[in-house]
């Protein structure tokens, strides 16, 4: 019984205790770069590489241009590093470059009747089944698809407000706290958003 | 379920977040049990978050982290730009010059204006400055499309743009340029461009 709880406490203490190694590696790497040396910077781009691309490519669709987005946000992320606050956690500024970088790429891609239907979009979640009927592919052809596939192409029939909370909460694992951080919304809004995602996914997972 | 409360619903996803009041699930657990419509909803709302949960993680390309480096750009840092200007003065004056000042200064060189730094005690004679004897001239002259003639004594620089230097007993501390050639000129005044850049940076 004792030798049990000795176990349980170190477990918690080694899951801290990754975590603060962690920032401290990459703020070590951060003083490095700012200091001169870009080589110090791969480090920070292995950390967090799967993360990145796989925020962008939920949110994207797109391998090639995931891809790219990851890229530039890397890219961006070196560029204004002395801006940082090395008090904060880094992944959050990172993912919130990434995620802007996603959304401005999503938007460029939509016609403008889209993008003014989801200002506008209040509660009516009709509206959404409608606007993303467009990308809509024949029921046969949707019960046909491997699960793996089936999610990203559900995910990416979501208005991309709801996409990125779905993606940050649901894939990424993160919590409400750093999704309100990274989006730069408040907890409430990213309450809401997960709510009607999950509403919107439902109507979509059910409506064959 | 259109006669259900919307707030059964709120419920739903409040019970999902994992952020429900004992009182408020107690609510939807006996609306549940009564209501076949929102048990229905209250399962797919479910199997719609195992759905997205199965999601598999994925990872980057193979070569990421090698072009992401490939993309940095290269003189990046402010402080790194400001040390390589320090460094290499003259480069900066050339860039500068090429970019805001040609034009200009061209422009002034073929127009064989004469003139000459403002300094007192300078004699002027057509286009021949003379500095008197006895007289003594403290700072730098320039003289441009002239000749000067030094009798007396100069505490500085003399530099004759397209002229002749002439002098029998002068005293000059300084240097003594002539210069004659388009490009000799253009050198001399990036020069002094380069100069100022330096007192700029430091
Ligand atoms: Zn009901």
């Amino acid at each position: 019984m004792k030798l049990f709880e000795i176990s349980f406490v170190n477990i918690s203490d080694q899951k801290g205790g990754v975590g603060y190694k962690m920032d401290a590696l990459v703020n070590n790497r951060i003083k490095q770069v700012l200091k001169g040396d870009q080589n110090a910077y791969s480090d920070i781009v292995n950390l967090y590489q799967h993360k990145l691309y796989q925020i962008c490519y939920r949110m994207l669709s797109n391998k090639h241009e995931a891809e790219d987005i990851a890229q530039e946000a890397f890219v961006r992320a070196y560029i204004n590093l002395h801006t940082f606050d090395q008090k904060r956690k880094f992944s959050t500024w990172l993912y919130r470059i990434a995620t802007n970088l996603c959304i401005d790429r999503i938007r460029k891609k939509k016609p403008d009747y889209y993008l003014d239907a989801e200002v506008a979009g209040t509660e009516g979640l009709d509206m959404y089944s409608q606007l993303s009927s467009n990308d809509k592919l024949p029921d046969d052809q949707v019960e046909q698809m491997e699960l793996q596939d089936r999610i990203q192409y559900e995910i990416s029939r979501l208005p991309d407000k709801y996409r990125s909370v779905i993606v940050l909460k649901y894939m990424e694992e993160l919590s409400l706290q750093e999704i309100s951080e990274i989006l730069d919304l408040p907890l409430g809004t990213v309450k809401t958003r997960i709510h009607r995602g999950r509403e919107a996914l439902r109507k979509q997972l059910n409506n064959l | 379920m259109g006669t259900c409360p919307q707030y059964i619903v709120d419920y739903m996803q409040e019970y999902l977040d994992g952020d429900i009041s004992r009182e408020n699930e107690q609510q939807l657990k006996q609306h549940l049990q009564n209501c076949a419509s929102c048990r229905q909803h209250m399962h797919e709302l479910s199997d719609t978050v195992a759905f997205v949960k199965s999601a598999a993680h994925i990872t980057a390309p193979p070569h990421f982290e090698s072009e992401v480096m490939k993309r940095l750009p290269k003189g990046k840092s402010r402080v790194g730009v400001q040390r390589w200007f320090r460094r290499h003065p003259i480069l900066v004056a050339v860039a500068v010059f090429f970019l805001f000042m040609s034009t200009s200064l061209i422009g002034s060189y073929q127009n064989n204006e004469f003139s000459v730094t403002k300094q007192p005690n300078l004699v002027l004679d057509g286009q021949t400055v003379i500095v008197p004897e006895g007289v003594i001239v403290k700072g730098d002259i320039v003289v441009k499309n002239g000749d000067i003639i030094v009798e007396g004594e100069v505490d500085g620089n003399i530099t004759v743009i397209n002229g002749e230097y002439m002098a029998s007993t002068a005293v000059v501390t300084g240097e003594i340029e002539e210069i004659d050639e388009v490009f000799e000129w253009l050198w001399y005044e990036i020069k002094s461009m380069a100069n100022t850049v330096v007192e700029l940076f430091q």
